[in-house]
């Protein structure tokens, strides 16, 4: 951005008015209003059934939290958006099926003192998946391409995601992979006439520490600082005896750690998966990233939260929503209003080179 | 052509350079347009039945020639400029949708006619001449690139590719709920809009063409108009490509490629020069997303999916970014096996090997592995250009780049 202002000459083309900051800070700002109105609106409209869906928005952020945080991580290292992450997600849900279902036979009959355990190992078994999946898809696809032009990793992503998706239609079929209701069900109050269940909450309890968690590792631990030097100067951190190639590879397996977990809380509380669903699902988070400020941990989950909240509102609400219909280009607009009018993001710091 | 000996040869060493140079491209030429006239030979000679399916029938060879021409479309947006659009398809279905609009009884009960072809008169809706829509169509897509571009073009590299992606998704989205936008049935929604009017080929050549012989006066060989439209518009489309890379924008186009900075420091007006690449990409995706919609007669929102932006992707990188040549044997080949090959595989290894496989609905598994190892293999494409073969080679940290072909 700024090598244009150099050009001396208006080109007819570019007549559009050039988006000051004031004019950009004006727009975010009107835009976050009607943002405002529009759910205090609802609000008013029904509270109650705000309320319920307010939760069910949460529960459904911190899903998204666990994906975004993913492309976050990635994109803070190496600044490639990682199209296959989505589909690490995915197969995390599927892996979340076949060990918890069919390997060791949940079906939500058993006592509390069996599942908690058993999803446990669950949960590990989708975590080792996805982490070893992400590193190796890092190994083959991404390293090799390093120091090549920026373009070329990111269409190899494109192509993973492709690779990844229809091995998971080869391995489990074009069909719905159902699940039976393995969590706990029993609503714990109705609200608006809709039940706020266990299972929900429980979505957003397991979230949050696995969030703190992440904050203190790349904040406070010596392979966080390693991560962040990565990502601040590769060469730089090289040259102090930073071993970059084993700190990209745990970037990756901690993201696709997080896509694992994420993949088993998606499909508890989904109780289904398809081979085809990681990929707007992970637009989706991409978008919570982006929305936060990519690259900026806190800023993915605030994000994300505030994509869940969207997506929840828009399809259970009824004051001037679009409608479940249009979810996709709700949630894809405003990831377009936020890259060309605040391309940091909403808590993130202006940084000219990213945009 | 170097490397021939014996008499033959030295007959064709002798020959003018203007021809030696000349002949090639024509041989080419003459097999592409007389393939209708061969087909069933091909045909025959690959044994027929199954084994026949994997040649290539007309209506495939249409659906080639539109893919030829939206990757290179694609090309100039992507290999001449440097700018990753993978919301391509958004241009083609602003293309399919205005044949869709203008050349059917969507608006069934306002009627206006305006020199269209092979149309009943009585006919309701909105039918304009369809070989003017094409130009509109191209025209509506060139300015909704515009307007997509201008206040996305500003965004640099990976961020581009997110917005563009987004658009990508947002427009078949829209067009799918376009049965009920505010009330009006504007787009029919998945139902999508059908019959389109044809061409207008048989009765209406018939009467203007009566010098033709009888067999292309007949609307049973329709394929075969289309597939020589088709070529016509491959042709146009070649031409101005290369016409474009050599021109001062062409260049300017490189320029930013290779080095934003740079170019701006050198007087490349940044903006103008991304958006003409963006419009004229458009301009290529619009015409052959219309031309497609009046083949099939039809045009459906399923049509649009982001699969299809990155098929048209994948084209252009197996063939090269930035060559013309290797982006057309890149479309070709693939929309070769998007619509018929793969399938044909299939039925032939199922028919032979005695396996029970279903090839087609891995088709994007397979483009994204042909993705994946060109990145890895051969990131300069089948037939790379010139400069991009230095810069591969030369990778990041390589000396100045000089231009071998130029």
């Amino acid at each position: 951005m700024t090598a244009e202002s150099g050009t001396a000459r208006r080109p007819m083309l570019a007549a559009l008015p050039r988006f000051s900051q004031q004019i950009n800070r004006v727009l975010t700002w009107v835009v976050v209003g009607l943002f405002v109105v529009w759910v205090v609106g609802n609000f008013i409209n029904a509270p109650k059934q705000f309320v319920s869906v307010f939760l069910l928005g949460v529960t459904l952020g911190s899903i998204y939290a666990l994906v975004a945080l993913g492309y976050t991580l990635v994109y803070g290292i190496i600044e490639l958006i990682n199209f296959a992450h989505g589909d690490v997600f995915m197969w995390g849900s599927m892996i979340a099926v076949t060990v918890s279902a069919h390997w060791l036979g949940l079906d939500g009959s058993q006592g509390w003192y069996v599942t908690a355990p058993l999803i446990f190992v669950t949960l590990l078994a989708c975590i080792a998946f996805c982490g070893t999946l992400n590193v190796a898809i890092e190994r083959l696809a991404y390293r090799p391409l390093r120091n090549a032009p920026k373009l070329a990793p990111l269409i190899t992503a494109i192509g993973m995601s492709f690779i990844l998706q229809n091995a998971g239609a080869l391995v489990y079929g074009f069909i719905e992979q159902p699940v039976p209701d393995i969590f706990p069900t029993k609503p714990l109050f109705r609200i608006g006439g809709i039940a706020y269940t266990q299972k929900s909450l429980l979505i957003v309890l397991i979230t949050i520490p696995v969030l703190l968690a992440l904050v203190y590792l790349v904040r406070s631990t010596r392979q966080g600082k390693a991560m962040r030097a990565v990502a601040q100067d590769m060469d730089a951190s090289r040259m102090m005896g930073i071993d970059v190639d084993r700190t990209i590879a745990f970037t990756f397996a901690l993201g696709g750690a997080l896509a694992g977990a994420a993949g088993l809380l998606f499909v508890m509380y989904q109780t289904s998966t398809r081979y085809d669903l990681g990929f707007q699902l992970g637009l989706f988070a991409f978008t919570a990233a982006v929305l936060g400020g990519i690259g900026n941990l806190t800023g993915a989950a605030f994000g994300a939260l505030l994509i869940g909240l969207i997506q929840a509102f828009n399809e259970g609400l009824s004051w001037h929503t679009p409608g479940s219909s249009w979810t996709q280009s709700v949630i894809f607009s405003i990831l377009i209003l936020v890259l060309v009018f605040r391309p940091q993001g909403l808590l993130g710091e202006a940084v000219s080179d990213r945009a | 052509m170097s490397g021939r000996t014996g008499a033959l040869g030295d007959a064709w060493a002798r020959l003018p350079k203007r021809v030696r140079a000349l002949a090639l491209p024509v041989t080419v030429l003459l097999l592409v347009v007389l393939y209708p006239n061969y087909y069933q030979d091909v045909f025959n000679a690959l044994g027929g039945g199954v084994t026949g399916q994997l040649a290539p029938t007309v209506p495939t060879m249409v659906v080639m020639c539109v893919y030829v021409i939206m990757a290179l479309g694609l090309n100039v947006v992507v290999g001449y400029a440097g700018l990753l659009d993978l919301g391509y398809v958004a241009f083609y279905a602003a293309g399919a949708y205005i044949a869709g609009w203008f050349a059917t009884l969507q608006f069934a009960p306002h009627k206006v006619h305006f020199l269209s072809v092979g149309v009943l008169p009585v006919l309701p809706g909105l039918h304009v001449n369809v070989w003017l829509l094409l130009i509109v169509g191209a025209v509506f897509a060139t300015i909704l690139g515009i307007i997509i571009g201008l206040p996305t073009l500003r965004l640099r590299g990976d961020y581009l590719a997110i917005v563009t992606l987004g658009f990508g998704e947002i427009i078949p989205q829209a067009v799918n709920n376009g049965d009920d936008w505010f009330g009006h049935n504007v787009t029919n929604g998945p139902n999508g809009l059908t019959p389109i009017d044809s061409l207008g080929f048989g009765v209406t050549i018939h009467k203007t063409f009566s010098f033709l012989p009888s067999s292309y006066r007949l609307e049973i060989n329709s394929a075969d108009y289309y597939y020589w439209t088709g070529v016509a518009l491959v042709l146009f489309t070649l031409f101005c490509c290369i016409r474009l890379r050599d021109s001062r924008l062409g260049r300017a186009w490189v320029a930013i490629r290779e080095d934003e900075i740079a170019a701006a420091a050198m007087g490349v007006p940044l903006m103008r020069t991304k958006t003409w690449a963006y419009a004229i990409g458009a301009f290529f995706g619009g015409a052959a997303g219309c031309f497609y919609a009046i083949f099939k007669s039809s045009t459906f929102p399923q049509d649009f999916s982001l699969n299809i932006s990155i098929a048209v992707l994948c084209m252009v990188i197996l063939g090269g970014m930035g060559n013309v040549w290797g982006v057309c044997l890149g479309g070709a080949v693939l929309a070769y096996l998007n619509y018929q090959g793969l399938e044909a595989v299939g039925n032939n290894l199922n028919h032979y090997a005695g396996t029970n496989l279903n090839i087609p609905q891995y088709t994007f598994g397979i483009f994204g592995i042909i993705i994946v190892a060109m990145m890895l293999i051969r990131p300069q494409g089948l037939i790379p250009t010139a400069r991009r073969k230095i810069e591969l080679e030369a990778g990041v940290e390589g000396g100045s780049l000089y231009d071998a072909a130029a």
